[in-house]
């Protein structure tokens, strides 16, 4: 076939309208990014949802307060030295001990207490299975059965977590509790929200 | 296009698919000697897409309430990420918007698109146009600065005016004793999804019609009464598609232009597009020195204040300015000429409709300035001694507006025609 | 085209200047030189503001954190200009109730996020240089942009004090800052007040160079490619 076989040249005219097809694809495209961001969380929903402070220097030994962060519950609980020693005599009931879904708590709480320091567990009170808010059972036994050694128990469809918010095997809920980026920024305050540069 | 089409052939026996396309665009036939006068059309389409798209991702962080709506859009102008893109594009699309309008208008009006067989389409067109000036007055009251505030007050109050029923006429529109939440969320209510279904309908008929009889041209030329003798094609009519599709795109990217232009580097257009004053939140107890319309309104505006009260009744200023739109409705029956389009229309059209565009922007601008701008005619001249300057003039040109269609069966009529020819003209 | 453009633009600057203010006022206001650009001004600007202004006036659809587009980093809005609120997230509001605003001054001071925009910068910037003393008012204050305003002159200890002879200002006592000193101060002000009205002003430009040149690009192509089709019609 000839380039001019129908009186005009075909090759022009493709190369221009896949040229300008393509230009005119990119600019709407680009025109989409306004109206795609524009649903994205404002800057009002991120102030509203920015980091929180917590004084533990009021949290009795065994005590548990519930705080707001981002619209949703984080506990912080201050664990007896009972309780930490208990913690990995239950391995063996857990479903994911060892931590091995590393997106449920920051690399900084990748540890046997899943917290910075210690005592003191931080955690988003929203159970892994359908975001339902589990109860606290913190001390042992109770309504809970006698071989409850302390933990949370959600509601709706029956799930356990230790005091490290780890999941007991055979719970709806798939993964342990998550632990929110936080950080120290003095002896007894917490900031939930942020991570700390060197503890990243 | 390749033939036996799978799956084009399985959707066009359910639903008419290709034969929509080919009677709407690859063999919609269009006179092919279309000016720049014909992008409007196009343009006017293309900007109610935006109108609606921008529009409703503004419904998403908006608040038609008294309290916040002034807050709201200051939320949008900062906290949302690109709001400001969004809210100036429906600010300037608005503006935009009329001037495609009143283009779109002009063409027809000097080609002669609305007499036979086109009286349909340009009554849907008229209607179109009456409903977006609701549209856009609804929507002005949204942003609840000063301006939107004392504008629907004012206009409101022309309800009021009417004889016997105009007071109570006025507070149920408000719902209120003044402009007030209850009125914002009912304009909310009409702005967001009243009158824009209705326009969407309007247009639908608008194109509906058009495309029954089909585009008129600068030389008002029926196209179809010269068709092919074995296609029946007509012989001045080009495929729309790809032609005018590509046509148009030039249209479409100049508009663009503009448009980015204006939302980029001067979103107020110097207190045209957004007034200064309306960058202070409504306050009912507080008005501002200088109310005036949106700059497409204001020939209305200012026929609306040209005409002086009659028995201490402002209605018939009023009157008159609802009669300057409505008026629009009997062009097809006014116009007596032989010849739809100016290119064979004799001098005394010509010089009409000069007079009548400036009649239309002299009060255009009289609409956006105080009436004392010109100061007062000195005293010593009989009866109107006193009177403002820019009043006087402003009564004239209204007369003019008026005499251009009233007067229109009897110049269309004695004016000159010149022979109209059997084929377009292009080269 | 370019000629068009031009011809386009200083029309519409003629409107503005028309229109914004128009000349009913009988002082005529300085033009107040701002730059968007200079980050310094702008800083020195919000300082000036939070001191000064937000005292009485809020301006509470401006975040503390947007303050970041003028180069302010959190921890120094933390440390030195976070007085009324508590995060940087907060909104620039003030303590002060509104009824009490009233009996105090008269009126309730405005909203000051938007006042460049509704006002204009040469409006505030002729405004907060032209208060003088004046007897017969109650806080006896009077000023020549804005006759009788209800605002005292809060920034007298800076500019010093000025009387009305002839229609003429006259510093009858000096201030802590000189004349040209406070002509800064209150152009920084200004230049700040401009950016808070609209923030995204800083950027607008810069996108809208982008668009406009990808648009003209496009229009080459579209041009073109009508021109090809329409080779077609004869």
């Amino acid at each position: 076939m000839s380039k001019k076989d129908k009186g005009f040249d075909k090759d022009r005219r493709k190369f221009l309208l896949t040229a300008t097809a393509l230009t005119g694809g990119l600019g709407v495209a680009a025109a989409g990014i306004p109206f795609v961001s524009s649903m994205t969380p404002s800057e009002k929903a991120k102030a509203a949802g920015a980091s929180v402070e917590v004084d533990t220097s009021k949290i009795k030994k065994g005590e548990l307060i519930t705080t707001e962060w981002r619209g949703q519950p984080v506990w912080v609980l201050n664990r007896t030295d009972e309780m930490i020693k208990s913690l990995p005599k239950l391995d063996k009931n857990l479903a994911d001990p060892d931590l091995k879904v590393t997106s449920q708590q920051p690399k900084y709480c990748q540890n046997a207490t899943r917290s910075i320091k210690s005592d003191m567990l931080v955690v988003v009170g929203i159970c892994t299975h359908l975001g339902c808010s589990p109860s606290a059972k913190i001390d042992p036994k109770g309504d809970m059965g006698d071989d409850w050694t302390g933990g949370f128990f959600c509601p709706c469809h029956g799930s356990k977590f230790d005091l490290a918010g780890r999941v007991y095997k055979g719970s709806p809920a798939p993964t342990n509790l998550v632990v929110p980026p936080h950080k120290y920024i003095g002896e007894n305050t917490i900031l939930i929200g942020e991570d700390s540069k060197d503890e990243t | 296009m390749k033939k036996n089409n799978g799956f084009m052939s399985w959707v066009d026996q359910r639903l008419p698919v290709s034969s929509f396309i080919k009677n709407h665009l690859t063999q919609y036939y269009a006179p092919k000697n279309f000016n720049f006068l014909y992008f409007f059309g196009a343009l006017a389409i293309i900007l109610f897409v935006v109108q609606i798209l921008t529009g409703i991702f503004l419904t998403m962080h908006y608040k038609p309430d008294a309290l916040h709506a002034f807050a709201s859009v200051e939320y949008i102008m900062r906290d949302v990420s690109f709001g400001w893109v969004i809210r100036y594009m429906h600010s300037t699309g608005a503006s935009l918007f009329f001037v495609v309008i009143y283009m779109h208008m002009f063409r027809a009006l000097i080609y002669g698109s609305y007499k036979q067989p086109r009286e349909l389409l340009w009554i849907f067109g008229v209607l179109i146009f009456l409903l977006l000036m609701a549209e856009a007055f609804f929507g002005y009251l949204l942003p609840w600065g000063q301006m939107s505030y004392w504008g629907a007050q004012v206009i409101v109050n022309l309800f009021a005016t009417v004889p016997f029923i105009g007071p109570d006429l006025a507070e149920w529109v408000r719902g209120d004793y003044l402009v007030s939440d209850a009125t914002l969320n009912r304009f909310f209510a009409f702005h967001v999804i009243a009158l824009p279904l209705a326009l969407a309908g309007l247009i639908f008929l608008h194109l509906a019609a058009l495309h029954s009889v089909g585009s008129n041209n600068p030389d008002g030329i029926e196209i179809k009464e010269n068709r092919d003798k074995k296609t029946g094609i007509p012989l001045d009519g080009i495929p729309f598609h790809p032609y005018y599709t590509v046509k148009d795109l030039i249209g479409l990217t100049v508009f663009l232009i503009v448009f980015a232009s204006i939302i980029f580097f001067m979103p107020e257009v110097g207190g045209y597009f957004l007034e200064h004053n309306n960058f202070v939140p409504a306050d009912p107890l507080v008005t501002p020195a200088h109310i005036a319309p949106v700059w497409y309104f204001t020939p209305f505006y200012s026929i609306l204040r040209a005409v002086p009260p009659i028995l201490n009744s402002q209605f018939p200023g009023v009157a008159a300015m609802g009669a300057a739109v409505l008026i629009l409705f009997l062009v097809p029956w006014l116009d007596k000429s032989k010849v739809k389009s100016i290119r064979y229309k004799g001098s005394l059209y010509k010089k009409w409709i000069i007079a009548f565009v400036t009649s239309f922007l002299v009060l255009g601008y009289l609409g956006t300035v105080p009436s004392n701008v010109w100061g007062q005619m000195p005293n010593f001249i009989p009866l109107l001694g006193g009177l403002d300057w820019a009043t006087f003039v402003a009564r004239i040109f209204t007369v003019i507006y008026f005499a251009f269609f009233v007067l229109m069966p009897w110049y269309s009529k004695k004016d000159k025609t010149k022979q109209v020819p059997k084929r377009v003209t292009y080269k | 085209m370019k000629k068009f453009i031009a011809i386009l633009i200083s029309l519409v600057m003629c409107l503005h200047n028309g229109i914004s203010f128009s000349a009913d006022g009988s002082y005529h206001l300085d033009n107040a030189k701002i730059n968007l650009d200079d980050e310094q001004s702008l800083q020195r600007g919000a300082r000036n503001f939070i001191n000064y202004c937000l005292n009485c006036h809020s301006a509470n659809y401006m975040r503390y954190n947007r303050l970041a587009d003028i180069g302010l980093s959190d921890d120094v809005i933390k440390e030195n200009l976070l007085f009324t609120a508590e995060k940087t997230g907060e909104l620039m509001d003030i303590n002060m109730d509104s009824t009490e605003a009233k009996k105090w001054f008269g009126a309730n001071p405005p909203n000051l996020t938007v006042t460049a925009r509704s006002r204009g910068k040469d409006w505030i910037y002729s405004y907060l240089r032209t208060f003088y003393i004046d007897e017969s008012r109650e806080l006896g204050w009077n000023n020549l942009v804005y006759p009788n305003a209800a605002m005292p002159h809060v920034l007298w200890e800076l500019q010093g004090v000025q009387n009305l002879e002839d229609n003429k200002l006259t510093l009858t006592k000096s201030g802590l800052l000189s004349a040209e000193e406070y002509d800064q101060f209150v152009l920084d002000t200004t230049n700040y007040m401009v950016f808070m009205s609209e923030p995204a002003k800083l950027v607008r430009y810069k996108i809208g160079y982008y668009v406009i040149g990808f648009l003209l690009i496009l229009l080459i192509l579209v041009i073109n490619l009508k021109k090809e089709f329409w080779k077609d019609i004869k």
